[in-house]
C-alpha cells in the first residue's frame, strides 16, 4: 500500500516540476517572442537583420536600473518606469535607424548587414563607457506572489509576462491587417516605388517600424528584468542571438511566426535545462533550428518569397 | 498643364535624355511613342521624382516638379502608373484600391463611393477584390493599376506602357479605359511601343528615339508621317 502511495507521490512531484518547467518556459518563451517580434518588424519592411535590437533590450533595461528607485521615491508602481525605456529604447532606435541605417540603405544587404553588428558593438562599449562594466542589480519590478497549482509554484509576473507577449502579438496583428499605417507598412517591402507614388513616405514607415521595434524591446527589457535583476553591457547580444533564431524558426516578417519561435526556443531552453543538462540547451536549441531550415527553409510560418527579377 | 524644358537626364557617365521638350495641357491625351530603350519611362520616371534631371525644367502648373518629393505629387492630383503595374502583390484587390486612397484624409474622402465607381468600370475587379493581386492575370492586374490609380482622384494621369503584354482584345479594352478616364476629365500622358493604338487615341504626340525628341505634332499628322508609317507602324 506504502508502495503505491510513493508511486502517485513521485508523480505528483514530477508533474509539478513539469507545470513548474512549462510555466518558467513560457515565461523565458515570451521575452524572447517579444524581442523577436522586434527583429521581424523591422526584416519585414526592409529585409534587414537588425542585429542592435538585442542592445537596445540592453539600453532598456539601464533605464530600468535608473528610474524604478526614481518611481519608488515619487510613489508610483516600480513597473511605470518602462513608460520611461520605451521613450528612451524609441529614441535610441530610431537615431540609429537615421544616423547609420539611412545613409546606407541604398548600398546593398551585406552592408547593411554590417553596419547593424557595427552599430551593436558600438552601443554595447557605449554602455560600457557610461554605465560601466561592473554588472547592477534592478530594484524589484514586480511584489506579486506565487500561486500553488497541483504542488507547483507558479510565479503571478510569469504569467503577467505571458498575458503581455499574447496581448503585443495580436495587438500587432490587427494593426498591421486593418489600420491604414499598418497597410503602409505591409506595402512597402512589396514595392517601393509604387508606395512612394501611392503618396506614402518610405523612410517615415520604415522609421516608425523601428520605433516599434524599440518600444516592444522597453516592454521585453522589464519582462527580463523582472526575471533576472540584473543589467550587464553584454547581455543584448546573448538575448538577441536567441531572439535572432527564435524569429528564423518561426518564420521571419511573420509576426505569429516570432511568438510560435520564441514560444519554442523558451520552452527547450527551459526544459532541456530540467531534464537534461544545464549545459545542453544551446546545442539543442540550434539543432532544432537547422532541422526546421532543412525540412522547411522558410520557417514554421514564413512564406516562400521569390526573389525579384 | 504639365511642360517639361531642356530636360537632360543621365545614368552615371550614360546620358539617356538629351534636351526634351513636351508639354501637356489640359484635357489632352498626349503620346510618348519610341522604340525599347528610347527613354521613355526615364522621362516619366524623371517627372515623378523617382529619378533625378540633371538639368533642365519641369513644372506642372505652378508646382516645381524638380524639387517636389516623389511621395507627394499624388496630392497635387498627380498619379503615375508605372510600367509593369507594380500592384501590391500579397495584398487583396480591395486592400490594393485603398492604398490608391492613402494621400486622402479621411474626412474629406468618400471612400465606399470611390470604390463603387471603380467596381462599376471595372466589374472584374469586384467579383474578386478578396483574391490577392498577385493571383490575378496580366490583364486584371493592369485593370487594377488603373483603379488604384482612379482612387486617388487624379488631374493628369501618367501611363507608362499600359498595353504591355497583353492580348489584342485586352489592348483594346485597356485604351477603352484610357479613354473613359478622358472623358472623365483627366489628362492623359501615354508612353507606348504600340504606336498605332498610341496615336489612334492621342490629340498629340512626341516621338522619342535614343534619348531624343524627333518629331511631335498633331496625332492625326503623325499617321500620314512617312518616317513613322516605316519606322513605328511598319507600313
Amino acid at each position: 500500500m506504502s508502495y503505491v502511495i510513493n508511486i502517485f507521490r513521485k508523480i505528483g512531484v514530477g508533474m509539478a516540476l513539469f507545470i513548474q518547467s512549462l510555466v518558467n518556459g513560457l515565461n523565458q518563451g515570451a521575452i524572447y517572442a517579444l524581442i523577436a517580434l522586434g527583429y521581424t518588424m523591422v526584416y519585414g519592411i526592409i529585409r534587414m537583420i537588425n542585429f542592435a535590437h538585442g542592445d537596445f533590450i540592453m539600453v532598456g533595461s539601464y533605464t530600468l536600473f535608473y528610474t524604478i528607485p526614481l518611481m519608488i521615491r515619487t510613489g508610483m508602481p516600480p513597473w511605470m518606469a518602462v513608460f520611461i525605456a520605451i521613450g528612451v529604447c524609441i529614441i535610441v532606435g530610431v537615431s540609429v535607424e537615421v544616423i547609420a541605417y539611412r545613409p546606407v540603405r541604398k548600398a546593398g544587404s551585406m552592408t547593411a548587414l554590417i553596419t547593424a553588428l557595427a552599430m551593436s558593438l558600438f552601443l554595447e562599449n557605449l554602455a560600457m563607457v557610461v554605465f560601466g562594466a561592473n554588472p547592477k542589480s534592478v530594484t524589484a519590478i514586480f511584489n506579486l506572489p506565487a500561486l500553488n497549482f497541483l504542488g507547483a509554484k507558479l510565479q503571478v509576473k510569469y504569467l503577467i509576462t505571458l498575458g503581455i507577449g499574447l496581448v503585443i502579438m495580436i495587438a500587432l496583428q490587427l494593426f498591421v491587417k486593418y489600420t491604414k499605417l499598418g497597410k503602409g507598412m505591409r506595402a512597402v517591402p512589396q514595392d517601393k516605388q509604387a508606395a512612394t507614388l501611392m503618396g506614402i513616405k518610405v523612410n517615415n514607415i520604415i522609421t516608425i517600424t523601428f520605433a516599434i521595434g524599440s518600444a516592444l524591446a522597453a516592454v521585453a527589457a522589464l519582462m527580463y528584468c523582472s526575471t533576472y535583476p540584473r543589467a550587464t553591457t553584454d547581455m543584448g547580444s546573448m538575448m538577441g542571438l536567441k531572439a535572432f533564431i527564435a524569429a528564423v524558426l518561426g518564420g521571419i516578417g511573420s509576426i505569429p511566426g516570432a511568438m510560435i519561435g520564441g514560444l519554442i526556443v523558451g520552452l527547450v531552453e527551459i526544459l532541456v535545462k530540467v531534464y537534461v543538462a544545464p549545459s545542453w540547451y544551446e546545442a539543442i536549441t540550434y539543432s532544432l533550428l537547422i532541422i526546421v531550415l532543412i525540412v522547411k527553409p522558410t520557417g514554421i510560418l514564413g512564406k516562400n518569397i521569390g526573389e525579384k527579377v | 498643364m504639365l511642360s517639361i524644358k531642356d530636360l537632360n537626364v543621365s545614368y552615371g557617365a550614360v546620358h539617356a535624355i538629351h534636351n526634351a521638350s513636351l508639354e501637356v495641357k489640359d484635357g489632352e491625351i498626349v503620346s510618348l511613342i519610341g522604340a525599347n530603350g528610347a527613354g521613355k519611362t526615364t522621362i516619366l520616371h524623371t517627372v515623378t521624382g523617382l529619378k533625378d534631371a540633371k538639368s533642365g525644367t519641369m513644372t506642372y502648373d505652378d508646382l516645381d516638379l524638380c524639387t517636389t518629393d516623389a511621395s507627394k505629387l499624388i496630392k497635387y492630383g498627380i498619379c503615375h502608373v508605372p510600367e509593369g503595374r507594380h500592384i501590391f502583390r500579397d495584398m487583396t484587390v480591395m486592400e490594393n484600391l485603398e492604398m490608391g486612397a492613402y494621400s486622402k484624409k479621411k474626412d474629406k474622402y468618400d471612400m465606399g463611393k470611390n470604390i463603387e465607381k471603380v467596381f462599376e468600370r471595372f466589374p472584374r475587379l469586384k467579383e474578386r477584390y478578396k483574391q490577392l493581386a498577385g493571383t490575378l492575370s496580366g490583364g486584371e492586374q493592369q485593370m487594377l493599376a488603373m483603379g488604384r490609380a482612379l482612387m486617388g482622384e487624379p488631374k493628369i494621369l501618367l501611363l507608362d506602357e499600359p498595353s504591355m503584354g497583353l492580348s489584342p482584345i485586352l489592348v483594346k479594352e485597356i485604351f477603352s479605359i484610357i479613354k473613359y478616364c478622358h472623358e472623365i476629365g483627366i489628362t492623359i500622358l501615354l508612353v507606348e511601343q504600340n504606336a498605332k493604338m498610341a496615336l489612334s487615341i492621342a490629340d498629340r504626340a512626341y516621338v522619342l528615339e535614343t534619348g531624343n525628341i524627333t518629331i511631335s505634332g498633331k496625332a492625326s499628322d503623325l499617321f500620314e508621317d512617312d518616317r513613322i508609317r516605316k519606322a513605328y507602324l511598319g507600313q
